[in-house]
Order: structure tokens, then sequence, then C-alpha cells
């Protein structure tokens, strides 16, 4: 042996490792994997089916009426400007699936993201092991967990959404950790001044001081979700992202570029109505939710406004 | 216990991981708040504070800040646990309380105000003042109506659907104390209630919440950083210092005979005028002749010195019954004042 060149040896076989542990986890416990693709199964393929199969004018009229009623009658103009846009280049079928991947990968990040964010919140010790988790599942280059996925979850939007949710994840369950933290403490004291239990603390006080916060976590994951679309392509997943990756394949410089403008619009709309979620009443002027809108419009001319 | 509404006894608060191990090694060696921060890495929040306040009283806790007051009046509704020690409210044992009862305690037998007001922001003031129905499990009929009852005692009927931030900061303390009457407790604790104000609106509330408190009767724990609020307010006062009681007693008490230089350091610049009463200076009769002036034993030292505006012959001090008991010269007049 070289004594000079000792690094010309593989002395710890990591890749060996992890092919091993992987095939034995792939033969033994798939069934496992395979049960928990089913919930995020049942959830995209509801709203997918529900977005495809709709009358493609109803579901841009929802849209626009979504938002509208989050954030006003600007953003209603410029999300039908945008649909209308994705619509007309002739991507609106692909762009529902997308919507629908990236909205299925919000509801799940949401559900799991939020409980992990106030728990953290509350026990800094869970946060301090949590903490290195989420950063590994940030910075860990994508494509390096594409593989185990598929060997575990096999191809397709199912898998996509997964690989997704796996990357989305962080910014949710990390600021609302911070949302949280950051209610002042004397609000928390009064709650318990007057008799609150640990549970009504924090749902009738922490939650929705955290709201802001927590809103800016979900638009962070949903913008994240968005971003791996063509990432996930590769793995088989339909929708704008494969538009482009196979424009870039069959360098075919015309679909590719609406793919990524389809990409580019959509992310606007969900953004912009992501955004205006988080905007508390306060910031409105205290007016509710359905006092403005299509719904206070309708509201109004029932004589009830 | 007699008619202690709250009585607090031997109560010590120490921060920390090591706080039962510094407990033990204070009360065997006595040592000071900074030899526990050095060897126990805790902090000495309260040292054996006991004192008990009177049905319908206003007792103040007066010290500056870090001096434990906000720690020690936060053991009443147990928001931070004692490390030793022990406290009654309205006759039950509340150190030893389990969580439910605590709860309840809360709810209903005591409320609370804070000093940066605590209002939450999303909800209205209805929904603020109802609170502590509302986690009771209160319909919310009967919630609007207490929230109504209350605003209006603090003349802010018309406010219920708004929100706080559309308040100013004399009316959002206003709904503060709303909030704490809301469900008619027996006891008020209020952690420097009146600090964060301008000192024109400080006096209106003080002024409101004695008119308040005077037909109410509630049983106030009363914290201040300010000498002057304390006397204005209080039955009996307590001066804390580094977490601990230095001196009880009642206004005049504290001002004319401070325990130590630490009190005497505070009650230096207050007026004397309104707190020094004739029967505290006045000088034996030993057979001198009354006079023509009388003041009640009662009376205050600026209506002895309004007597000597006119002419500077002594005054005599009387009792209820008319009989001479004292005499006051201009001379002792002047020496009290000055202090």
């Amino acid at each position: 042996m070289d004594i000079w060149n000792i690094f010309d040896t593989e002395w710890i076989p990591v890749g060996t490792w992890v092919e091993t542990f992987l095939q034995w986890v792939v033969t033994n416990f798939r069934f496992i994997f395979q049960a928990i693709k089913v919930p995020f199964e049942i959830v995209l393929t509801g709203l997918e089916d529900a977005l495809t199969q709709a009358p493609d004018l109803l579901v841009l009229a929802l849209i626009i009426l979504v938002a509208w009623q989050a954030g006003g009658r600007r953003l209603g103009l410029i999300s039908a400007a945008c649909m209308l846009a994705i619509g007309l280049m002739g991507a609106w079928e692909e762009s529902m699936t997308t919507l629908s991947i990236v909205l299925t990968c919000v509801v799940f990040c949401s559900l799991i993201g939020i409980p992990l964010g106030v728990y953290s919140a509350k026990n800094d010790r869970f946060w301090t092991v949590l903490q290195p988790m989420l950063d590994l599942m940030q910075t860990i280059p994508s494509f390096v967990y594409l593989v185990p996925i598929v060997m575990l979850f096999s191809i397709g939007n199912v898998s996509g959404v997964i690989v997704t949710f796996i990357y989305a994840l962080p910014p949710v369950v990390r600021l609302t950790n911070l949302g949280i933290r950051q209610v002042r403490g004397d609000m928390v004291e009064a709650a318990r001044a007057f008799g609150a239990s640990n549970r009504q603390t924090l749902y009738k006080v922490e939650l929705p001081l955290a709201m802001p916060t927590i809103m800016a976590g979900v638009n962070q994951t949903i913008m994240m979700a968005l971003s791996m679309v063509v990432v996930s392509s590769m793995i088989s997943v339909t929708g704008l992202g494969q538009m482009v990756l196979r424009g870039i394949g069959r360098l075919d410089m015309g679909l590719a570029t609406v793919g990524g403008l389809g990409i580019v619009f959509l992310a606007i709309v969900i953004d912009r109505v992501s955004q205006s979620f988080g905007i508390s009443s306060r910031e409105r002027g205290h007016k509710k939710w359905y006092e403005t809108g299509p719904v206070g419009y309708v509201r109004s001319l029932m004589g009830r406004g | 216990m007699s008619d202690a509404q709250i009585e607090c006894r031997d109560l010590w608060k120490i921060y920390g991981n090591r706080s039962d191990e510094a407990m033990k090694a204070v009360l065997a060696e006595g040592l000071s708040k900074d030899e526990v921060r050095d060897r126990f890495g805790c902090v000495l929040g309260v040292r054996d504070a006991s004192f008990s306040v009177k049905k319908g009283e206003i007792f103040c806790i007066m010290g500056l800040s870090g001096s434990g007051k906000s720690t020690l009046v936060r053991h009443v509704n147990r928001l931070i646990e004692p490390t030793s020690g022990q406290i009654h409210v309205a006759g039950q044992r509340v150190d030893t309380m389990g969580e439910d009862e605590l709860r309840q305690l809360r709810a209903e037998t005591i409320g609370m105000v804070f000093q940066h007001m605590a209002l939450w922001p999303h909800r209205t003031l209805g929904e603020n003042v109802g609170f502590g129905l509302e986690v009771r499990g209160v319909d919310l009929e009967t919630r609007r109506e207490a929230a109504i009852k209350a605003l209006e005692a603090m003349d802010l009927g018309g406010w219920i659907d708004h929100y706080p931030d559309q308040l100013s900061g004399g009316m959002q303390q206003r709904v503060g104390l709303a909030r704490a009457l809301a469900a008619d407790p027996e006891i008020l604790l209020m952690d420097e209630p009146f600090s964060a104000l301008d000192p024109l609106i400080r006096r209106q509330l003080q002024d409101q919440f004695l008119n308040l408190s005077a037909h109410m009767h509630k049983t106030t724990l009363f914290i201040t950083h300010d000498l002057d609020e304390a006397i204005r307010m209080g039955d009996h006062i307590a001066i804390m210092n580094d977490g601990e009681i230095v001196q009880i007693g009642t206004p005049e008490e504290i001002v004319t005979s401070p325990k130590d230089d630490y009190v005497a350091e505070f009650v230096k610049g207050i007026s004397r005028v309104a707190l020094v009463r004739a029967e505290s200076i006045m000088e034996p009769m030993n057979g001198r002749e009354a006079t023509e002036k009388t003041v009640r034993v009662n009376a205050e030292l600026g209506e002895i010195i309004d007597l000597f505006m006119e002419d500077q012959s002594p005054v005599t001090v009387v009792n209820p019954d008319q009989a001479s008991v004292g005499q006051i010269t201009i001379k002792d007049a002047l020496t009290a004042l000055r202090g």
C-alpha cells in the first residue's frame, strides 16, 4: 500500500453500507412504506380528480373567487390574468396536476409541521433534537434521496408528494416554533391568571397570536414545494415539471418555456393567496373575513351587510 | 387566620435547577443573594416573606425593579410556584392545591391587572373581558352581559365590540381592570397597573380605582415602585428590597419611622402634609392652659399649618370627648413638616 496516497483505498464503505441497509429495508419493510403512501394517495387523487375533471372555467372561477376573498379585488384580477395565461398557453391540465401535488403537500406539511412546531416551542430538549434533523432535510440535495424514495415508494405522483413533503416541511415547523415562542409572555400569563388550562391558552391565545408567523411558514413551505416541481418530475411525476424536463430532454425550447412560465404564474397566484391568508384581521381594519370579498358582497346584496 | 383574606407565611422562591439544595443551604447558613448565585447558580427571588391582608383593604407592595415584588404577588395565584412556605387565600390553602381547584380559584376568586395591560389584540373588548368566564364554560349570552356590566363600570360600555388597539393607553388599562372585575372576584392583584401611563391619566385612574374600591370592598394587592402612589392607595404598605420584606406598616408609620436606611432613602422626598397627624407630634399638656385654637387628634399636619397662618400661638389638641390631650407649637409643626 502506498502510504502517501492512503485515500486511494476506501476505508469507510458508506456507500456499500447504505445500499445493504436499504436493500434490507426494502425486502423486509416495504409494506410499511406502502401503507404510508395511502393517506397521501387518497388526498392527492381526490384533489387531482376534482381539479382536472371539473370544467376548466368552473375551476378558473373558483380560483379567482378564492383569491378575491383572500386578498381583495386586486389579487382577484392578478390571479385571473395568471390563470388565463396558463390556460391559453395550453398548460391547464398540467398546472392542475401540479397544483394538486402542491396542495396535498401543504395539507400534510401543515398537519404534521404545525403540531411539531408547537411542541418544539414548549419543549427545549425536543427542539434541540429536531433542529439538526430539519437542517439535514433542508441541506441534503434532494437528488440524493430520490433513489431511496423510489425504492421504497416506487415512482409516480404520490412519491413526488412524499419527496416534496420532506423538502418543504422544515419552514413551517421552524416558523411555528418561532411564532409560539414570540407570543408576549404577559399575554400567556394573563390567560393563565384568568384560569385557562394549557390547552385553552394554546388555542385561544398562543395560536391566534402566532398565526401570522405560522402562515409565513406555510407560505415558505408552498414556495419550496413549487421549487421541487421540476426535480420531482425525474421520478415521473406529471404536471408542469414534466413539461420542463421533457423540453430539456428533447431540446424543445418551446415546451420547456411553456412549462417554466406555467410554474411562474402558478407560483405568483399561490404565493399571493397564501400570503393574504396570513394577514390578521387587525391589519385589515378589524373586518371579519366574511365582511369582505365576494362573500361580503353577497351578504350585502342579501341585506345583511 | 382571623379576618385575613390573603396570608403568606415564610414564603421563599429560589429560581434554578438546584433550588432545593440552595434552599437548605440558605436556611442552614443564612446565605446572601449573591452567595446563593455564586455557589448554586440560583437566583433568590423572594426571601422569607410573610404578610397578611385583611378583607377589603388595599395592601401595597413597594420596591424598586428587581426587588421581587412582582414575583411575590404571583405566588398568591400561583403563577409562580413557591420553593417553600404557605399561601392562604380566602380561606383556602393555595400552595398545596390541585390543578383544577387552582384554575377555579384563578377564574372566580382572583382578578389580575398587568403592567402592560396584556389585553389580547385578536379579541374584542367583550371577548377580553369575558375570557375568565369563557374558560369556565359560561355561555355566550351570560358572558356578554357580564362584560357589558364590567365595561360600564369603567365608563367603556359603548366599546364592547372594538379591539384593544383602537383605544388609548388609559382606556386600555380600564379594560384591564374591567377584565379583572368581570367575574366579581373577592381579590384583586394589581401588578404596577398605572406605571405605564402618563401622570395625569395615572392620577385619574388612581382616583377612579379608589372610588370603585370604596364601594366594592375588594381585597387588593397593589404593586408599585412609586412610594407616592403606595401612600395614596394603600391602607398598609410593605417595602421590599432584594427579595425581602423590609418593613410593613401604615403609610404614616413608614414615613414617620422608617426602619432602616433603605426605607429612609425612599421616604425622604415624601410630603408629610397629608400623612402626619396631630396626635403623633403633640406634646403632653403637663399643666399648661388650653388655648382657644383646637384641632382633633386625627387632624392632618396641613390643617394645623393652616391654623398657624393667622397667629403663631400654640394649638390645643382635643380628643372626641373635647378633652385637651396635648399641645402643638409652631416649632413642632415645622419640625414634623421637615421630617
